[in-house]
């Protein structure tokens, strides 16, 4: 990996390692006496280690010219072996949550094991981790290849990825430790979040300096959603996240925000999480690798557009439908909740466009269990999109709101879509990229597919049933006009439903276990391979610009 | 590829982008696409107009339908009042009258099985029959007084609770604040069980327990009485009823003798209105009624 760097990028590495280190040394000092020193000791122990492995390869001998001839693809291999292990983590304290629904007393009296540390590690390892790692890593997978330029150097793409998975890790960490600025998919306190900032800046300079550089007339409109992507959560996470750190010494900080205003703000930050987060990056995954599996021209341009602006400029509005019926004023539940409706129509465009791209490849669909992936995730896409725009309706919402409803809604779209969107171009993209003919084992992504599926199906019509159950009992009243249930009632009402859905997350993980081992086995194949290769030429061709088709 | 080449599976135009071998069909948006557009649009028009919808500054359009949320809850909660007869009677009769009364204590048990798992089944568990340090609220065993103003009084102020006026419960830590030592604690301990267990008196641990009662003559007969049938005026529980709080084995009455006990139940003067606590001590008498 050094070796891929120039001498010149081997000195910046180390340099900013250097920085880094100083950095969580300071907060480790100001810092001591609060769990702040944890984290500040966490930082500068990674950038230590992390400067012996560049320092252990630093005299190593200074990449050639030839580089320019290729594609820069060992940050997109290193970002997809990250994004799995996320997943399995993700969805095992996924799992684990979920039992501890059922057995409430499965804490062993320790603080970490409680439900409310736990569940962040949970959404965080997915959404963050995993989803996050897998956007990144085939962000610059189809920027490359789509414009048919390197990346602009081999310094700032691993200063995305290893930083990012900083952010990470001090975001799990710190739930386990008791950090939290309890704000949901916004947890990590403000040092996590300026580093994350810093970390953002550079991935979106990444995408502006290729581009600039690309060869072809036209961007890609899978490149139009991850720029979406990187831009607007940037502008969602600066905004939610402003708030004063009790003193530099604090892990604690206060929200810039309070009150309604507060919790507007969150649900403006959290429903374009999903927007812009879940749904653009992985648009724009989809609008890649769906087409180049299938072996098919994308259905319509026009459309891929109109999807575009339609699911940018709607979204932006929408996120007062997370608080009808609360403080926020009506006038403002009104607007979210008649973008919202609007907000259907480009979703479908955007999954009729996939759906009838696969149109004269529905044989791969039925052999190819990658492909039935992709196309399986954009029919939850579909329903999913289609089952918000009901719930945001205010009436609905009346019903299903604070129910087991919404957790199942979303994860029709987090395991149907999102995940199952980035396992399809995992197996995609692997084999592409170790220059495998397939992955290790075919019938393995087939058990994966299957149990994705049962799992994504168990889970989400347990929770409907749990929700609509949930949600008529509470509003049901008895003929003296009080209330005829209580929460306790509910809670034990919803067991069964629990249980299924621990099961049905279980296969999920179980799915995401069978597909860490079999990338892991893909890439062991390939550097078997390369052991055995016959030595390179004395005098490699040197190919100047990139070809098409890579 | 050039502008104009033909897909030949659909017969549409290509338009002539390429990149890394994905192409695109130039499909011209669907009919039905604008048609749906129209319609959500006209909905979130229509919907503009009648109900509260866009901000002007300061304030906003009120819409023509004149609806306000809030407006409708605060009607709502009204009517709902107005309609609750039942409730107003609960309020103005004495105990006695409405436990006389069949129909309107079947409405005591509807509403009060709610309030009760609302606010105290968490202690007392859903049937009220509580579990080890939270007392069983459905048997005939009384702390504080089973009739219904005592117990009105106990939800109303709690026990060992903020309220001022709580009620103050102590059984003291004789072991631990090296009152008795740990023979006599044990002696004591083992009449104690006998209470219950009359049989016991004649085993084979008859001296512990004879050692035991004077131990217990002198320390516990101030608050459990002497013959141990407690005394509702400091919460001193019957030991010998066979009821227990904390269990009845060796091992727990050791516990309590050695470590003492404070239970706490919170005041519910504050969190819960008159009437739902009328409803609530009504509920909790017709459990142990049963
Ligand atoms: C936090 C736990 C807790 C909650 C909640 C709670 N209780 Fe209690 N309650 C207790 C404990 C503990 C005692 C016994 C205190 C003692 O040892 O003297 C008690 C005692 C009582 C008694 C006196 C029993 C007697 O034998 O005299 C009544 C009556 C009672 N609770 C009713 C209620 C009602 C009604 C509610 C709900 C509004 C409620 N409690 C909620 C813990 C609780
Ligand atoms: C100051 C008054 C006081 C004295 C003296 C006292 N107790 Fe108690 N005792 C209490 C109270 C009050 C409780 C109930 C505590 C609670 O419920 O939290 C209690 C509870 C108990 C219990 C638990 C009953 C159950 O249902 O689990 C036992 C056993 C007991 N006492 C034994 C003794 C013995 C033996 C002595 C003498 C060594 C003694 N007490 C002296 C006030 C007293």
């Amino acid at each position: 990996m050094i070796s891929e760097l120039t001498r010149g990028e081997r000195r910046l590495a180390l340099a900013v390692l250097t920085a880094v280190a100083i950095l969580g040394l300071a907060l480790a000092v100001a810092g001591r006496g609060d769990i702040l020193a944890v984290h500040g000791g966490l930082i500068m122990a990674s950038a230590v280690v992390l400067m012996f492995f560049v320092i252990s390869g630093y005299y190593a001998p200074e990449p050639g010219e030839e580089r320019f001839a290729q594609y820069y693809d060992t940050p997109t291999k290193a970002g997809v072996v990250l994004a799995m292990i996320w997943a399995v983590i993700g969805m095992g304290v996924g799992d684990w949550v979920a039992w501890l629904l059922v057995y409430p007393e499965m804490t062993f009296d320790a603080a970490w094991a409680s439900f409310g540390r736990l569940r962040p590690v949970h959404t965080s390892g997915v959404i963050f981790g995993f989803g996050g790692n897998a956007l990144i890593a085939t962000s610059f997978h189809v920027l490359q290849r789509t414009s048919r330029a390197r990346l602009p150097d081999q310094f700032s793409p691993w200063f995305v990825l290893i930083g990012y998975n900083l952010f990470c890790l001090l975001a799990a960490s710190g739930y386990l430790l008791g950090i939290t600025q309890s704000k949901e998919y916004a947890e990590p306190e403000w040092y996590a979040d300026l580093w994350l900032v810093v970390v953002w800046v550079v991935y979106f300079s990444i995408y502006l300096r290729t581009l600039m550089r690309r060869q072809e007339p036209h961007i890609y409109v899978a490149n139009w959603y991850y720029m979406a992507f990187i831009l607007v959560v940037a502008i969602l996470h600066i905004v939610n996240n402003l708030a004063v750190p009790i003193s530099f010494g604090s892990a604690k900080s206060y929200s810039a925000f309070a009150g309604v205003q507060d919790a507007m703000t969150q649900w403006w930050y959290g429903h374009n999480a999903v927007a812009f987060f879940l749904t653009a990056g992985f648009l724009g995954m989809m609008y890649y690798y769906l087409p180049k599996r299938a072996g098919r021209p994308v259905f319509s341009y026009r459309m891929g557009i109109l999807g575009f602006w339609g699911i940018t400029f709607m979204y932006m509005w929408a996120g007062s439908h997370h608080l009808h019926y609360t403080a926020l004023p009506q006038w403002v539940q009104t607007l979210g909740m008649t973008f919202s409706v609007m907000l259907i129509v480009p979703s479908w465009l955007a999954a009729a466009n996939a759906l009838l791209t696969l149109n004269g490849a529905w044989d791969k669909v039925r052999d190819d269990a990658t492909l039935r992936f992709m196309m399986l995730a954009v029919v939850f896409y579909g329903l999913s999109t289609f089952e918000g725009s009901f719930m945001s309706i205010r009436a609905v919402n009346s019903l299903s709101h604070y129910t087991d409803w919404t957790v199942g809604h979303v994860h029709a779209g987090a395991l149907g879509w999102v995940a199952l969107i980035t396992f399809g171009s995992i197996y995609a993209v692997v084999p592409w990229i170790w220059k495998q003919p397939s992955m290790y084992s075919n019938k393995l992504v087939e058990a994966h597919f299957w149990l994705s599926l049962a799992g994504t199906l168990i889970y989400v019509f347990a929770m409907w049933n749990s929700g609509i159950i949930q949600g008529l009992m509470w509003r049901t009243y008895s003929e003296g006009g009080t209330l005829a249930y209580s929460f306790i009632d509910s809670l034990v009402a919803m067991r069964p439903y629990y249980i299924a859905r621990a099961i049905g997350g279980g296969f999920f993980a179980v799915g995401a276990v069978i597909g860490l081992y079999n990338v892991w086995m893909t890439i062991r194949q390939a550097s078997a391979e390369r052991a055995e290769a016959p030595d390179a030429p004395v005098v490699p061709a040197l190919a100047r610009s990139l070809q098409a088709g890579e | 590829m050039s502008v104009g080449d033909y897909d030949p599976y659909t017969g549409q135009r290509l338009t002539g982008h390429e990149w890394n071998g994905i192409k695109e069909l130039n499909t011209p948006v669907p009919k039905v696409v604008w048609f749906f557009l129209g319609v959500t649009a006209l909905f979130a028009f229509v919907y503009w107009v009648l109900m509260p919808a866009w901000p002007l500054g300061v304030t906003y359009t009120k819409g023509l339908l004149g609806l306000d949320e809030r407006e409708i809850v605060r009607e709502k909660v009204v009517e709902a009042a107005r309609q609750r007869t039942w409730t107003q009677r609960i309020a103005q009769e004495d105990y006695a009258a409405i436990q006389a009364d069949a129909e309107l204590m079947q409405k005591v048990r509807q509403a009060g099985r709610t309030l009760f798992g609302d606010n105290c089944a968490v202690c007392h568990g859903t049937s009220g029959k509580g579990g080890p340090g939270y007392p069983n609220l459905a048997d005939k065993a009384w702390l504080w007084g089973g009739t219904p103003e005592a117990v009105a009084e106990t939800i109303r102020v709690g026990i060992n609770s903020d309220h001022p006026q709580t009620r103050t419960s102590q059984m003291l830590a004789f072991g631990r604040d090296q009152m008795l030592d740990r023979t006599a604690v044990l002696n004591v301990v083992a009449y104690v069980q006998s209470l219950s267990n009359p049989a016991l008196a004649n085993g084979p641990e008859k001296d512990a327990i004879t050692a035991g009662k004077a131990v217990f003559e002198a320390n516990c007969v101030s608050c459990h009485g002497p013959d141990g049938k407690g005394s509702t005026e400091v919460g001193a529980p019957d030991l010998t009823d066979g009821f227990w709080i904390y269990g009845g084995d060796r091992q727990s009455i050791f516990d309590t003798v050695w470590g003492g006990r404070q239970g706490y139940m919170p005041a519910w003067e504050k969190r819960l209105s008159d009437v739902d606590r009328k409803i609530l001590t009504l509920y909790v008498l017709d459990l142990g009624g049963k």
